[in-house]
């Protein structure tokens, strides 16, 4: 064999290895990480098939809070998020990133009311508080969150509470209302903890969801739903008497 | 000047474009090639990712359909597969891999996969089918194309392996592999090329037979009449003008095709 073959066959293999190894490395990347998409995203599935990954919504904003989604970043390449803990959205009245869309992945209905945009029914995420490492549950002042919140007082209420410890201080402790909650992540950003003790994510992944079978006296017309039920209770008359009798007990 | 050198500039400075108005800096265009807006007004859209997210989710808005006949009709009206030669930064890679394929002479060593000029055809089929069973957008999700064009646009570092991935590709593992034989995208435009107008046309009187067209085509098959009869390239043609650039005698030249006469 020829030097220049041996370098030739060389830089073959190099290469093959080396661009093999990458595609193998981002196929079998498995790093989990929640991601938030922009204002008037459909629901995940519906969304990433209906984004064309044009970033027209990234360019559109002005505070750079949306980013493309990488090769390997474990959700479907080229969709917009954003990370609140860097840049949160800001809530924009206009909401630029909406109308920017060009195959309605954003849909400017689910962010209007009276048919006109409006930045409060934004619901990109729900904050959570994590109580164990929030200062403010240690008993420490803080209200970081709840000064940055844009719909303060309603989306973050604080909550006073003795503080039986000391017996002399109040707790301050930061609420969220996950019905005025929007996601927008500000509370997130400012939160003062190394990792933030507020966080936002994807309402479907921090939400429960309670069944319709539990009745609410105390709303309006909120028995209706017994008007049908039906009230007629079959007993077993023997069975708790049987149970008494039998060998096992 | 040579077409192969204006193609160029046309491949770099459209890319050029989108950087520069994605940074505010010249507002001529937005977004990048999946879907982006001219002069801020003008929509325009791939029209494969668009027909795949229809089939995936039977409703779109008008925005990006607009856009999608737009650039579908100026391909399907110009020149076959215009998209893969004059716009398309994979092209520059893969050209690059032949380059590079020739000058060392790799292009001895046989084939690692025998992967047929067809299989994009049915790859074309396959995301199509796919789109609508799945209920996504079956290639848009895994393109590499997107990958590296936006890549490039919009600078991130990891496309830079997805780069060097296609280089090895079709430098080592299979002769012009990613362009020609498995892009369904360049078949999509294949297909709706057609009846486009610009055409390389030969004309046999002038051909001497000394067959450097087909040394530098890229896809050879669509010269099969060269030096026999005269006729037009067939729509896989990418309208690269490299043949035209070559020939010596006269005998290939662009010219308007008249569909009509066959």
């Amino acid at each position: 064999m020829t030097r220049r073959e041996l370098l030739k066959s060389g830089f073959k293999v190099i290469s093959i290895a080396l661009a093999g190894g990458f595609v193998w490395k981002m196929a079998s990347k498995n790093d989990y990480k929640v991601f938030l998409r922009p204002p008037g995203a459909l629901d995940e599935a519906k969304f990433s098939s209906k984004c064309i990954k044009c970033a027209l919504c990234v360019k559109a904003c002005p505070y750079d809070t949306l980013k493309l989604a990488k090769f390997g970043d474990n959700m479907t390449v080229g969709t917009p998020y954003f990370t609140p803990r860097e840049i949160p959205c800001y809530m924009c009245e206009d909401i630029p990133c909406v109308p920017a869309c060009p195959t309605g992945a954003l849909d400017s209905s689910l962010v209007s009311k009276d048919d006109k945009l409006d930045a409060n029914s934004i619901r990109v995420g729900v904050a959570v508080v994590d109580m164990q490492n929030c200062v403010a549950y240690w008993g420490i002042q803080c209200d970081a969150c709840y000064r940055a919140c844009p719909l303060l007082d309603k989306a973050i209420y604080l909550e006073y509470k003795r503080n039986d410890r000391t017996a002399k201080h109040a707790f301050l402790l930061p609420v969220v209302d996950a019905a005025f909650c929007t996601g927008c992540g500000k509370c997130e950003h400012a939160c003062i903890t190394k990792k933030a003790a507020i966080f936002v994510l994807p309402r479907e992944v921090a939400l429960g969801e309670v069944g319709d079978n539990y009745v609410k006296g105390w709303e309006k017309d909120g028995d209706s739903k017994l008007q049908n039920a039906d009230t007629s209770v079959k007993l077993q008359e023997k069975k708790a008497i049987n149970y008494l009798n039998s060998e096992e007990f | 000047m040579k077409i192969n050198i204006i193609r160029r500039i046309s491949q770099v400075a459209i890319l050029l474009f989108f950087i520069l108005g994605n940074l505010g800096i010249l507002p001529i265009l937005k977004g990048d090639l999946s879907s982006s807006m001219l002069f801020g007004k003008i929509p325009l859209s791939d029209p494969f990712a668009v027909l795949q997210i229809y089939l995936a989710t039977f409703s779109i808005n008008s925005v990006a359909i607009t856009g999608a006949l737009i650039i579908f009709l100026v391909y399907a009206l110009v020149a076959p597969r215009a998209f893969c030669a004059w716009v398309c930064p994979i092209n520059l890679i893969t050209d690059f891999a032949y380059f590079i394929r020739k000058k060392l002479s790799y292009s001895k060593d046989r084939n690692f996969l025998n992967i047929p000029k067809s299989f994009r055809y049915y790859f074309l089929a396959l995301s199509l089918i796919l789109s609508f069973v799945l209920s996504m957008p079956a290639f848009e999700n895994i393109s590499f194309i997107g990958v590296v064009q936006r890549g490039i646009i919009f600078t991130n570092s990891v496309a830079i392996g997805v780069i060097f991935a296609i280089f090895v590709f079709d430098t080592f593992i299979v002769d012009r592999g990613i362009c020609s034989r498995i892009c369904p995208l360049g078949a999509f435009y294949a297909v709706i090329g057609k009846f486009s107008l610009i055409r390389v046309e030969h004309i046999a009187q002038n051909c001497t037979k000394c067959m450097d067209c087909k040394v530098v085509c890229p896809e050879v098959d669509v010269l099969k009449m060269v030096g026999k009869n005269d006729g037009f390239v067939a729509s896989e043609c990418i309208s690269c003008g490299r043949c035209v650039d070559i020939c010596q005698h006269n005998a290939l030249n662009f010219s308007i095709k008249n569909n009509k006469e066959g």
